[in-house]
Protein backbone atom coordinates (compact mmCIF):
# COMPACT_ATOMS: atom_id res chain seq x y z
CA UNK A 1 0.00 0.00 0.00
CA UNK A 2 1.07 3.57 -0.96
CA UNK A 3 2.58 5.42 2.53
CA UNK A 4 3.42 9.09 2.67
CA UNK A 5 5.40 10.75 5.25
CA UNK A 6 4.96 14.59 6.65
CA UNK A 7 7.19 16.04 8.80
CA UNK A 8 6.62 18.94 10.67
CA UNK A 9 9.15 22.04 10.10
CA UNK A 10 8.04 24.59 12.61
CA UNK A 11 4.77 25.37 14.78
CA UNK A 12 5.40 28.55 14.90
CA UNK A 13 6.94 31.90 12.99
CA UNK A 14 9.55 32.10 15.37
CA UNK A 15 10.15 28.11 15.90
CA UNK A 16 13.46 26.31 16.32
CA UNK A 17 14.86 25.50 12.78
CA UNK A 18 17.18 22.59 13.89
CA UNK A 19 14.03 20.21 14.05
CA UNK A 20 13.44 20.55 10.49
CA UNK A 21 16.83 20.37 9.10
CA UNK A 22 17.06 17.30 10.88
CA UNK A 23 13.65 15.68 10.16
CA UNK A 24 14.72 16.42 6.29
CA UNK A 25 18.04 14.91 6.79
CA UNK A 26 16.94 11.40 9.09
CA UNK A 27 13.23 11.18 8.23
CA UNK A 28 12.98 9.43 5.12
CA UNK A 29 10.26 12.47 4.71
CA UNK A 30 8.22 12.97 1.00
CA UNK A 31 6.92 16.09 2.51
CA UNK A 32 7.63 18.72 5.39
CA UNK A 33 4.95 21.49 6.31
CA UNK A 34 6.05 25.21 7.89
CA UNK A 35 3.15 26.48 9.36
CA UNK A 36 4.03 30.02 10.40
CA UNK A 37 0.97 32.31 10.66
CA UNK A 38 -0.57 33.49 14.14
CA UNK A 39 -3.89 35.23 13.67
CA UNK A 40 -2.52 38.49 13.67
CA UNK A 41 0.29 37.98 11.20
CA UNK A 42 -0.90 38.92 7.79
CA UNK A 43 -2.03 42.24 9.31
CA UNK A 44 1.39 43.23 10.63
CA UNK A 45 2.90 42.03 7.55
CA UNK A 46 0.19 44.00 5.44
CA UNK A 47 1.30 46.96 7.25
CA UNK A 48 4.96 45.75 6.28
CA UNK A 49 4.10 45.19 3.15
CA UNK A 50 2.34 48.87 2.46
CA UNK A 51 5.75 50.88 3.34
CA UNK A 52 7.86 48.62 1.46
CA UNK A 53 6.33 46.51 -1.07
CA UNK A 54 8.63 43.83 -1.23
CA UNK A 55 8.41 42.97 2.44
CA UNK A 56 5.20 41.23 4.26
CA UNK A 57 6.36 37.62 3.89
CA UNK A 58 7.76 36.06 7.17
CA UNK A 59 10.78 37.37 8.84
CA UNK A 60 12.40 34.15 9.14
CA UNK A 61 11.69 33.11 5.35
CA UNK A 62 15.36 33.80 4.14
CA UNK A 63 17.06 32.03 7.26
CA UNK A 64 14.39 29.39 6.92
CA UNK A 65 15.33 28.68 3.28
CA UNK A 66 18.82 28.97 3.61
CA UNK A 67 18.66 26.06 5.70
CA UNK A 68 16.71 23.81 3.88
CA UNK A 69 17.19 24.52 0.45
CA UNK A 70 20.28 22.19 -0.12
CA UNK A 71 18.47 19.32 2.01
CA UNK A 72 15.28 19.22 -0.19
CA UNK A 73 16.83 19.23 -3.33
CA UNK A 74 19.36 16.60 -2.49
CA UNK A 75 16.27 14.52 -0.38
CA UNK A 76 13.94 15.46 -2.82
CA UNK A 77 11.48 16.40 -0.14
CA UNK A 78 8.65 18.96 -1.28
CA UNK A 79 8.15 21.73 1.16
CA UNK A 80 4.45 23.07 1.52
CA UNK A 81 4.26 26.39 3.36
CA UNK A 82 2.39 29.48 4.48
CA UNK A 83 5.53 31.94 5.19
CA UNK A 84 4.06 34.02 2.24
CA UNK A 85 2.14 35.76 4.58
CA UNK A 86 0.89 39.08 2.84
CA UNK A 87 3.04 38.62 0.29
CA UNK A 88 3.48 35.18 -1.20
CA UNK A 89 5.18 36.80 -4.74
CA UNK A 90 7.94 38.14 -2.97
CA UNK A 91 8.42 35.05 -0.82
CA UNK A 92 8.46 33.07 -4.20
CA UNK A 93 11.11 35.22 -5.45
CA UNK A 94 13.26 35.54 -2.40
CA UNK A 95 13.02 31.55 -2.38
CA UNK A 96 14.30 32.03 -6.53
CA UNK A 97 16.98 33.81 -5.54
CA UNK A 98 18.23 31.84 -2.77
CA UNK A 99 18.56 28.68 -4.32
CA UNK A 100 19.88 30.24 -8.24
CA UNK A 101 22.39 31.69 -5.49
CA UNK A 102 23.25 28.70 -4.20
CA UNK A 103 23.23 26.98 -7.16
CA UNK A 104 20.35 24.87 -6.91
CA UNK A 105 18.78 23.90 -9.54
CA UNK A 106 15.48 22.12 -11.26
CA UNK A 107 13.17 23.65 -8.88
CA UNK A 108 9.65 24.69 -9.74
CA UNK A 109 8.62 27.30 -6.59
CA UNK A 110 4.87 27.38 -6.40
CA UNK A 111 3.09 30.54 -5.05
CA UNK A 112 -0.87 30.70 -3.96
CA UNK A 113 -2.72 33.87 -4.22
CA UNK A 114 -6.64 34.76 -3.75
CA UNK A 115 -6.96 34.57 0.21
CA UNK A 116 -6.31 38.49 0.22
CA UNK A 117 -10.09 40.03 -0.63
CA UNK A 118 -9.53 43.51 1.14
CA UNK A 119 -9.78 45.29 -2.04
CA UNK A 120 -13.15 43.91 -2.83
CA UNK A 121 -13.99 44.45 0.62
CA UNK A 122 -16.91 46.73 0.83
CA UNK A 123 -18.78 44.43 -0.44
CA UNK A 124 -19.00 42.45 2.75
CA UNK A 125 -19.96 45.83 5.04
CA UNK A 126 -23.33 44.58 5.38
CA UNK A 127 -21.90 41.30 6.89
CA UNK A 128 -22.00 40.35 10.67
CA UNK A 129 -18.86 40.30 12.43
CA UNK A 130 -18.31 37.04 14.93
CA UNK A 131 -16.72 38.62 17.87
CA UNK A 132 -18.34 41.90 17.91
CA UNK A 133 -21.51 41.80 17.18
CA UNK A 134 -22.45 44.41 14.61
CA UNK A 135 -22.09 44.81 11.12
CA UNK A 136 -18.69 45.14 9.41
CA UNK A 137 -19.08 48.51 8.03
CA UNK A 138 -18.88 49.85 11.88
CA UNK A 139 -14.76 49.44 11.39
CA UNK A 140 -14.45 50.22 8.13
CA UNK A 141 -12.37 53.38 8.17
CA UNK A 142 -9.98 51.05 10.26
CA UNK A 143 -9.66 47.98 8.12
CA UNK A 144 -5.60 47.42 7.28
CA UNK A 145 -6.35 43.23 5.76
CA UNK A 146 -8.77 40.92 4.90
CA UNK A 147 -7.57 37.17 4.06
CA UNK A 148 -9.91 33.94 3.84
CA UNK A 149 -8.73 30.79 4.89
CA UNK A 150 -8.33 29.22 2.09
CA UNK A 151 -8.71 25.43 2.20
CA UNK A 152 -6.29 22.83 0.18
CA UNK A 153 -7.46 23.73 -3.63
CA UNK A 154 -4.01 26.14 -4.29
CA UNK A 155 -1.85 23.63 -2.78
CA UNK A 156 -3.31 20.51 -4.62
CA UNK A 157 -3.28 22.54 -8.21
CA UNK A 158 0.14 23.33 -7.49
CA UNK A 159 1.35 19.95 -6.44
CA UNK A 160 -0.25 18.25 -9.68
CA UNK A 161 1.55 20.61 -11.59
CA UNK A 162 5.20 19.87 -10.47
CA UNK A 163 5.50 22.49 -7.76
CA UNK A 164 8.87 21.07 -5.24
CA UNK A 165 7.88 24.03 -2.95
CA UNK A 166 4.26 25.57 -2.46
CA UNK A 167 4.34 28.86 -0.66
CA UNK A 168 0.68 29.85 0.44
CA UNK A 169 -0.48 33.05 1.97
CA UNK A 170 -3.52 32.90 4.52
CA UNK A 171 -4.73 29.07 4.31
CA UNK A 172 -5.94 26.78 6.87
CA UNK A 173 -3.26 25.22 9.19
CA UNK A 174 -4.30 21.55 8.55
CA UNK A 175 -4.49 22.71 4.41
CA UNK A 176 -1.02 22.20 4.50
CA UNK A 177 -1.48 18.62 5.36
CA UNK A 178 -4.49 17.87 3.66
CA UNK A 179 -3.11 19.29 0.93
CA UNK A 180 -0.42 16.99 -0.18
CA UNK A 181 -2.79 14.17 0.84
CA UNK A 182 -5.50 14.83 -1.94
CA UNK A 183 -2.99 15.41 -3.93
CA UNK A 184 -1.38 12.10 -3.17
CA UNK A 185 -4.55 9.74 -2.85
CA UNK A 186 -7.10 11.53 -5.03
CA UNK A 187 -9.54 12.28 -1.91
CA UNK A 188 -11.88 14.75 -1.33
CA UNK A 189 -14.78 15.64 1.27
CA UNK A 190 -17.48 14.14 -0.38
CA UNK A 191 -16.71 10.80 -1.27
CA UNK A 192 -13.88 10.35 1.58
CA UNK A 193 -15.14 11.02 5.01
CA UNK A 194 -13.01 8.71 6.81
CA UNK A 195 -9.96 9.85 5.01
CA UNK A 196 -10.85 13.41 5.24
CA UNK A 197 -11.32 13.36 8.85
CA UNK A 198 -8.03 11.53 9.30
CA UNK A 199 -6.14 14.02 7.10
CA UNK A 200 -7.50 16.74 8.74
CA UNK A 201 -6.36 15.25 12.53
CA UNK A 202 -2.92 14.20 11.05
CA UNK A 203 -2.90 18.24 9.71
CA UNK A 204 -4.23 19.23 13.66
CA UNK A 205 -1.43 17.23 15.21
CA UNK A 206 1.74 18.29 13.00
CA UNK A 207 0.43 21.99 12.85
CA UNK A 208 2.42 23.23 15.79
CA UNK A 209 5.25 21.36 15.77
CA UNK A 210 7.17 20.31 18.98
CA UNK A 211 3.68 20.21 20.77
CA UNK A 212 2.96 16.66 19.29
CA UNK A 213 6.27 15.49 20.29
CA UNK A 214 6.50 16.19 23.91
CA UNK A 215 6.52 20.26 24.11
CA UNK A 216 4.55 22.39 25.90
CA UNK A 217 3.88 19.21 27.71
CA UNK A 218 6.62 18.64 30.60
CA UNK A 219 5.60 18.79 34.48
CA UNK A 220 8.08 17.73 36.75
CA UNK A 221 7.17 14.63 38.88
CA UNK A 222 3.64 14.12 36.50
CA UNK A 223 4.90 14.23 33.16
CA UNK A 224 8.75 13.71 32.54
CA UNK A 225 10.09 14.69 28.64
CA UNK A 226 13.32 13.93 28.04
CA UNK A 227 15.68 16.35 26.08
CA UNK A 228 13.61 19.32 25.42
CA UNK A 229 16.80 21.24 24.19
CA UNK A 230 16.72 18.91 21.97
CA UNK A 231 12.80 18.60 20.70
CA UNK A 232 12.22 16.71 17.98
CA UNK A 233 8.96 17.69 15.82
CA UNK A 234 6.71 14.87 14.70
CA UNK A 235 6.46 13.14 11.32
CA UNK A 236 2.93 11.83 10.19
CA UNK A 237 3.08 8.17 8.25
CA UNK A 238 -0.25 7.78 6.41
CA UNK A 239 -1.48 5.20 4.38
CA UNK A 240 -4.38 5.47 1.43
CA UNK A 241 -6.76 3.66 3.71
CA UNK A 242 -6.22 7.15 5.91
CA UNK A 243 -4.81 5.22 8.84
CA UNK A 244 -1.49 6.76 10.22
CA UNK A 245 0.85 6.53 12.90
CA UNK A 246 2.65 9.65 14.53
CA UNK A 247 6.32 9.18 15.35
CA UNK A 248 9.66 11.29 15.53
CA UNK A 249 13.64 10.75 14.59
CA UNK A 250 14.23 8.16 16.87
CA UNK A 251 17.64 9.72 18.51
CA UNK A 252 15.33 13.60 18.77
CA UNK A 253 15.00 14.51 21.96
CA UNK A 254 11.00 14.82 23.11
CA UNK A 255 8.10 11.83 23.23
CA UNK A 256 5.27 10.38 21.50
CA UNK A 257 2.58 8.90 23.52
CA UNK A 258 -1.11 8.80 23.66
CA UNK A 259 -0.70 11.47 26.19
CA UNK A 260 0.75 14.11 24.03
CA UNK A 261 -1.37 13.21 21.05
CA UNK A 262 -4.03 13.54 23.22
CA UNK A 263 -3.75 17.11 24.78
CA UNK A 264 -2.51 18.39 20.62
CA UNK A 265 -5.68 16.67 19.57
CA UNK A 266 -8.27 18.91 21.96
CA UNK A 267 -5.87 21.86 21.92
CA UNK A 268 -7.72 24.99 19.75
CA UNK A 269 -10.91 22.76 19.00
CA UNK A 270 -14.09 23.61 20.35
CA UNK A 271 -16.93 20.98 19.54
CA UNK A 272 -14.96 17.78 18.88
CA UNK A 273 -17.51 16.28 16.69
CA UNK A 274 -17.72 19.51 14.31
CA UNK A 275 -14.09 21.02 13.95
CA UNK A 276 -14.34 23.20 10.62
CA UNK A 277 -11.50 23.99 8.09
CA UNK A 278 -12.19 25.17 4.52
CA UNK A 279 -11.71 21.26 3.65
CA UNK A 280 -13.76 19.61 5.42
CA UNK A 281 -16.30 19.55 8.82
CA UNK A 282 -14.15 16.99 11.18
CA UNK A 283 -14.52 14.76 13.58
CA UNK A 284 -12.59 13.67 16.78
CA UNK A 285 -15.34 12.59 19.03
CA UNK A 286 -14.41 8.69 18.72
CA UNK A 287 -10.34 9.42 18.03
CA UNK A 288 -8.88 6.36 19.24
CA UNK A 289 -4.64 6.92 19.66
CA UNK A 290 -2.42 3.04 20.38
CA UNK A 291 1.11 3.35 21.02
CA UNK A 292 2.62 0.51 19.10
CA UNK A 293 6.16 0.83 19.85
CA UNK A 294 8.02 3.21 21.94
CA UNK A 295 7.47 7.19 20.21
CA UNK A 296 4.51 5.47 17.41
CA UNK A 297 1.43 6.01 17.95
CA UNK A 298 -1.27 4.96 15.47
CA UNK A 299 -4.50 7.03 14.73
CA UNK A 300 -7.43 6.19 14.34
CA UNK A 301 -11.83 6.50 14.10
CA UNK A 302 -11.45 10.45 13.04
CA UNK A 303 -14.42 11.32 10.44
CA UNK A 304 -16.05 14.35 8.77
CA UNK A 305 -19.05 15.63 7.64
CA UNK A 306 -19.02 17.28 4.34
CA UNK A 307 -17.36 20.58 3.33
CA UNK A 308 -18.55 23.87 4.75
CA UNK A 309 -20.73 26.36 2.41
CA UNK A 310 -18.62 29.46 3.73
CA UNK A 311 -15.16 30.58 4.12
CA UNK A 312 -13.93 32.37 7.05
CA UNK A 313 -12.44 35.72 6.22
CA UNK A 314 -10.06 36.96 9.28
CA UNK A 315 -10.19 40.96 9.33
CA UNK A 316 -7.34 42.54 10.31
CA UNK A 317 -8.31 46.66 11.97
CA UNK A 318 -6.75 49.11 14.26
CA UNK A 319 -7.96 48.47 17.27
CA UNK A 320 -6.35 51.07 20.02
CA UNK A 321 -3.26 51.16 21.55
CA UNK A 322 -2.26 49.36 24.48
CA UNK A 323 0.46 51.21 27.70
CA UNK A 324 1.90 49.10 30.06
CA UNK A 325 4.39 49.47 33.36
CA UNK A 326 5.77 47.19 35.52
CA UNK A 327 7.89 47.44 39.06
CA UNK A 328 9.15 44.82 41.46
CA UNK A 329 8.97 44.85 45.25
CA UNK A 330 10.88 42.45 47.38
CA UNK A 331 10.64 41.65 50.76
CA UNK A 332 8.14 40.40 53.61
CA UNK A 333 5.81 43.46 53.10
CA UNK A 334 6.03 43.18 49.03
CA UNK A 335 2.55 42.80 48.36
CA UNK A 336 1.52 45.96 50.57
CA UNK A 337 3.84 48.35 48.59
CA UNK A 338 2.83 47.28 45.47
CA UNK A 339 -0.70 47.54 46.63
CA UNK A 340 -0.09 51.27 47.87
CA UNK A 341 1.88 52.08 44.62
CA UNK A 342 -0.99 50.67 42.34
CA UNK A 343 -3.51 53.15 44.62
CA UNK A 344 -0.91 56.06 43.54
CA UNK A 345 -1.09 55.41 40.21
CA UNK A 346 -4.74 55.74 39.99
CA UNK A 347 -5.09 58.63 41.75
CA UNK A 348 -2.26 60.14 39.14
CA UNK A 349 -4.33 58.67 36.26
CA UNK A 350 -7.42 60.92 37.42
CA UNK A 351 -5.21 63.90 38.22
CA UNK A 352 -2.92 64.63 35.24
CA UNK A 353 -6.62 63.66 33.23
CA UNK A 354 -5.05 60.49 31.60
CA UNK A 355 -7.97 58.65 29.29
CA UNK A 356 -8.41 55.60 29.10
CA UNK A 357 -10.94 52.99 27.99
CA UNK A 358 -10.00 50.27 30.41
CA UNK A 359 -7.51 49.86 33.02
CA UNK A 360 -5.68 46.27 34.33
CA UNK A 361 -3.93 46.25 37.80
CA UNK A 362 -2.50 42.85 38.54
CA UNK A 363 0.34 41.65 40.89
CA UNK A 364 2.47 39.13 39.04
CA UNK A 365 3.66 36.68 41.53
CA UNK A 366 0.84 36.43 43.25
CA UNK A 367 -2.95 37.00 40.71
CA UNK A 368 -1.38 37.97 37.39
CA UNK A 369 -2.34 34.49 35.57
CA UNK A 370 -5.80 33.66 37.47
CA UNK A 371 -7.21 36.63 39.38
CA UNK A 372 -7.45 36.77 43.28
CA UNK A 373 -9.96 34.18 43.95
CA UNK A 374 -8.32 31.13 42.24
CA UNK A 375 -4.89 32.66 43.16
CA UNK A 376 -5.94 32.88 47.08
CA UNK A 377 -6.51 29.28 47.04
CA UNK A 378 -3.13 28.30 46.99
CA UNK A 379 -1.17 31.30 47.93
CA UNK A 380 1.36 31.26 50.82
CA UNK A 381 0.86 33.91 53.37
CA UNK A 382 3.96 35.71 52.43
CA UNK A 383 5.61 36.70 48.97
CA UNK A 384 9.33 37.64 48.72
CA UNK A 385 9.04 39.47 45.55
CA UNK A 386 5.84 41.16 43.97
CA UNK A 387 5.87 42.81 40.29
CA UNK A 388 3.04 45.37 40.20
CA UNK A 389 2.01 45.61 36.51
CA UNK A 390 -0.22 48.28 35.21
CA UNK A 391 -1.79 47.93 31.40
CA UNK A 392 -4.51 50.43 29.99
CA UNK A 393 -6.35 50.54 26.76
CA UNK A 394 -6.53 54.14 25.41
CA UNK A 395 -7.56 55.79 22.02
CA UNK A 396 -4.33 57.67 21.25
CA UNK A 397 -0.43 56.90 21.89
CA UNK A 398 -0.02 60.12 23.74
CA UNK A 399 -2.68 58.48 26.80
CA UNK A 400 -0.99 55.18 26.62
CA UNK A 401 2.75 56.60 26.95
CA UNK A 402 1.66 58.27 30.27
CA UNK A 403 0.81 54.83 31.84
CA UNK A 404 4.51 53.66 31.47
CA UNK A 405 5.47 57.08 32.56
CA UNK A 406 3.69 57.20 35.58
CA UNK A 407 5.05 53.36 37.10
CA UNK A 408 8.10 54.50 36.09
CA UNK A 409 7.82 57.88 38.21
CA UNK A 410 7.12 55.58 41.16
CA UNK A 411 11.47 55.09 41.26
CA UNK A 412 11.44 58.66 42.99
CA UNK A 413 8.02 59.51 43.91
CA UNK A 414 6.50 56.07 44.99
CA UNK A 415 7.40 53.21 47.91
CA UNK A 416 10.38 52.15 49.18
CA UNK A 417 12.55 49.91 47.52
CA UNK A 418 10.77 49.60 44.26
CA UNK A 419 13.03 48.00 41.41
CA UNK A 420 12.96 47.06 37.91
CA UNK A 421 10.30 49.46 36.51
CA UNK A 422 10.16 48.95 32.27
CA UNK A 423 6.86 50.39 30.14
CA UNK A 424 5.98 49.72 26.77
CA UNK A 425 3.20 51.37 24.53
CA UNK A 426 1.79 48.95 21.28
CA UNK A 427 -0.62 50.41 18.84
CA UNK A 428 -2.66 47.50 18.94
CA UNK A 429 -4.25 45.44 15.80
CA UNK A 430 -6.92 43.27 16.72
CA UNK A 431 -8.60 41.09 14.64
CA UNK A 432 -12.23 40.03 13.91
CA UNK A 433 -14.25 37.09 11.91
CA UNK A 434 -16.47 37.35 8.44
CA UNK A 435 -17.52 34.44 6.66
CA UNK A 436 -18.00 34.74 2.47
CA UNK A 437 -19.56 32.38 0.06
CA UNK A 438 -17.20 30.24 -1.19
CA UNK A 439 -17.91 31.90 -4.86
CA UNK A 440 -16.28 35.27 -3.40
CA UNK A 441 -12.62 33.43 -3.47
CA UNK A 442 -10.77 32.93 -7.05
CA UNK A 443 -7.71 31.16 -6.15
CA UNK A 444 -4.43 31.09 -8.22
CA UNK A 445 -1.47 29.32 -8.66
CA UNK A 446 1.61 30.63 -10.55
CA UNK A 447 5.08 29.50 -10.96
CA UNK A 448 8.91 30.07 -10.46
CA UNK A 449 11.70 27.83 -12.11
CA UNK A 450 15.14 27.73 -10.99
CA UNK B 1 -7.80 15.06 46.25
CA UNK B 2 -6.37 17.90 43.47
CA UNK B 3 -7.55 16.98 39.66
CA UNK B 4 -3.52 17.22 38.60
CA UNK B 5 -3.63 14.06 40.77
CA UNK B 6 -5.65 11.88 38.32
CA UNK B 7 -5.59 13.83 35.09
CA UNK B 8 -3.19 16.65 32.57
CA UNK B 9 -4.74 19.61 30.80
CA UNK B 10 -3.96 21.70 27.57
CA UNK B 11 -5.61 25.51 27.14
CA UNK B 12 -5.76 26.87 23.31
CA UNK B 13 -7.13 29.60 22.43
CA UNK B 14 -9.48 31.36 19.59
CA UNK B 15 -10.65 34.76 19.81
CA UNK B 16 -11.92 35.78 23.42
CA UNK B 17 -13.00 31.77 23.68
CA UNK B 18 -10.29 29.40 25.29
CA UNK B 19 -10.33 26.14 25.46
CA UNK B 20 -9.65 23.80 28.24
CA UNK B 21 -8.79 19.81 28.27
CA UNK B 22 -9.00 17.29 31.00
CA UNK B 23 -7.44 14.16 30.42
CA UNK B 24 -7.84 11.15 32.77
CA UNK B 25 -4.34 9.62 33.07
CA UNK B 26 -6.24 6.37 33.58
CA UNK B 27 -9.75 5.08 32.50
CA UNK B 28 -11.10 4.07 35.87
CA UNK B 29 -10.74 7.89 36.91
CA UNK B 30 -12.78 9.39 33.83
CA UNK B 31 -15.88 8.21 35.50
CA UNK B 32 -14.71 10.67 38.37
CA UNK B 33 -13.78 13.64 36.15
CA UNK B 34 -17.39 13.66 34.29
CA UNK B 35 -19.01 13.55 37.60
CA UNK B 36 -17.85 16.04 39.56
CA UNK B 37 -16.03 18.44 36.90
CA UNK B 38 -19.58 19.60 35.79
CA UNK B 39 -19.60 22.81 33.19
CA UNK B 40 -21.62 24.41 36.23
CA UNK B 41 -18.42 23.75 38.69
CA UNK B 42 -15.80 25.30 36.27
CA UNK B 43 -18.24 28.23 35.40
CA UNK B 44 -18.03 29.46 39.35
CA UNK B 45 -14.09 27.96 39.67
CA UNK B 46 -13.74 30.45 36.57
CA UNK B 47 -16.21 32.73 37.47
CA UNK B 48 -13.53 35.57 38.27
CA UNK B 49 -12.23 35.41 34.82
CA UNK B 50 -14.90 33.96 32.75
CA UNK B 51 -17.65 36.32 31.26
CA UNK B 52 -19.80 33.96 29.44
CA UNK B 53 -21.05 30.37 29.26
CA UNK B 54 -18.95 27.52 29.65
CA UNK B 55 -20.24 24.08 27.46
CA UNK B 56 -18.63 20.97 28.31
CA UNK B 57 -17.51 18.30 25.66
CA UNK B 58 -16.76 14.50 26.25
CA UNK B 59 -14.28 12.69 24.20
CA UNK B 60 -14.81 9.07 25.36
CA UNK B 61 -12.59 7.51 23.23
CA UNK B 62 -9.65 9.28 25.17
CA UNK B 63 -10.99 9.47 28.30
CA UNK B 64 -11.30 13.24 28.49
CA UNK B 65 -13.28 16.48 28.24
CA UNK B 66 -13.20 20.11 26.68
CA UNK B 67 -13.89 23.07 28.80
CA UNK B 68 -15.12 25.51 26.34
CA UNK B 69 -15.27 29.29 27.91
CA UNK B 70 -16.31 31.94 26.33
CA UNK B 71 -15.66 35.54 26.96
CA UNK B 72 -12.76 34.66 28.86
CA UNK B 73 -9.30 36.03 27.53
CA UNK B 74 -10.09 39.71 28.29
CA UNK B 75 -11.68 40.51 25.02
CA UNK B 76 -9.63 38.76 22.70
CA UNK B 77 -6.41 37.67 22.19
CA UNK B 78 -5.22 40.03 20.36
CA UNK B 79 -6.35 43.12 22.77
CA UNK B 80 -6.58 41.61 25.97
CA UNK B 81 -4.65 43.41 28.61
CA UNK B 82 -3.93 40.34 30.36
CA UNK B 83 -0.15 39.40 30.98
CA UNK B 84 -0.99 36.07 29.72
CA UNK B 85 -3.61 37.46 26.97
CA UNK B 86 -3.60 33.83 24.90
CA UNK B 87 -4.34 31.96 29.17
CA UNK B 88 -2.62 29.43 27.90
CA UNK B 89 -1.38 28.98 31.73
CA UNK B 90 -5.31 28.68 32.63
CA UNK B 91 -5.11 24.37 32.04
CA UNK B 92 -2.94 24.32 35.57
CA UNK B 93 -5.24 26.29 37.21
CA UNK B 94 -7.98 23.57 36.57
CA UNK B 95 -5.56 21.03 37.85
CA UNK B 96 -5.69 22.93 41.35
CA UNK B 97 -9.23 22.37 41.45
CA UNK B 98 -10.40 20.41 44.53
CA UNK B 99 -12.62 17.68 43.88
Amino acid sequence: MKKIRIGSGAGYAGDRIEPAVELMEKGNLDYIIFECLAERTIAIGQMDKLKDPKKGYNQLLEYRMGKILPILSKNKINVITNMGAANPVEAARVTAKLASEANITGLKIAYVTGDDISENISDYYNNDVLELGSKLSKIKEKIISANVYMGCEGIVEALENGADIVITGRVSDPALTIGPLCYEFGWNADKNIYEMGQATLAGHLLECGGQATGGYFADPGYKEVPCLERLGFPIVEIGEDGEFFVTKVPDAGGLVTEDTLKEQTIYEIHNPESYLTPDVIADFSKVKFKEIDKDIVKASNASSHGRPDTYKVSIGYKDCYIGEGEISYGGSNAIERAKLAAEIIEKRLKIIGCEFNELKIEYIGFNSLYGDKISSGFASSCFPEIRLRVAARTRDQRNANQIGNEVEALYTNGPAGGGGATKKTSNIVSICSIFVPRSAVNVKVNYLEV
Amino acid sequence: MKLKEIAHSRTGDKGDISNISLIAYNVEDYAILKEKVTPEIVKEYFGEICNGEVIRYEIDSLYAMNFVLDKTLGGGVTRSLSLDKHGKSLSMALLEMEI
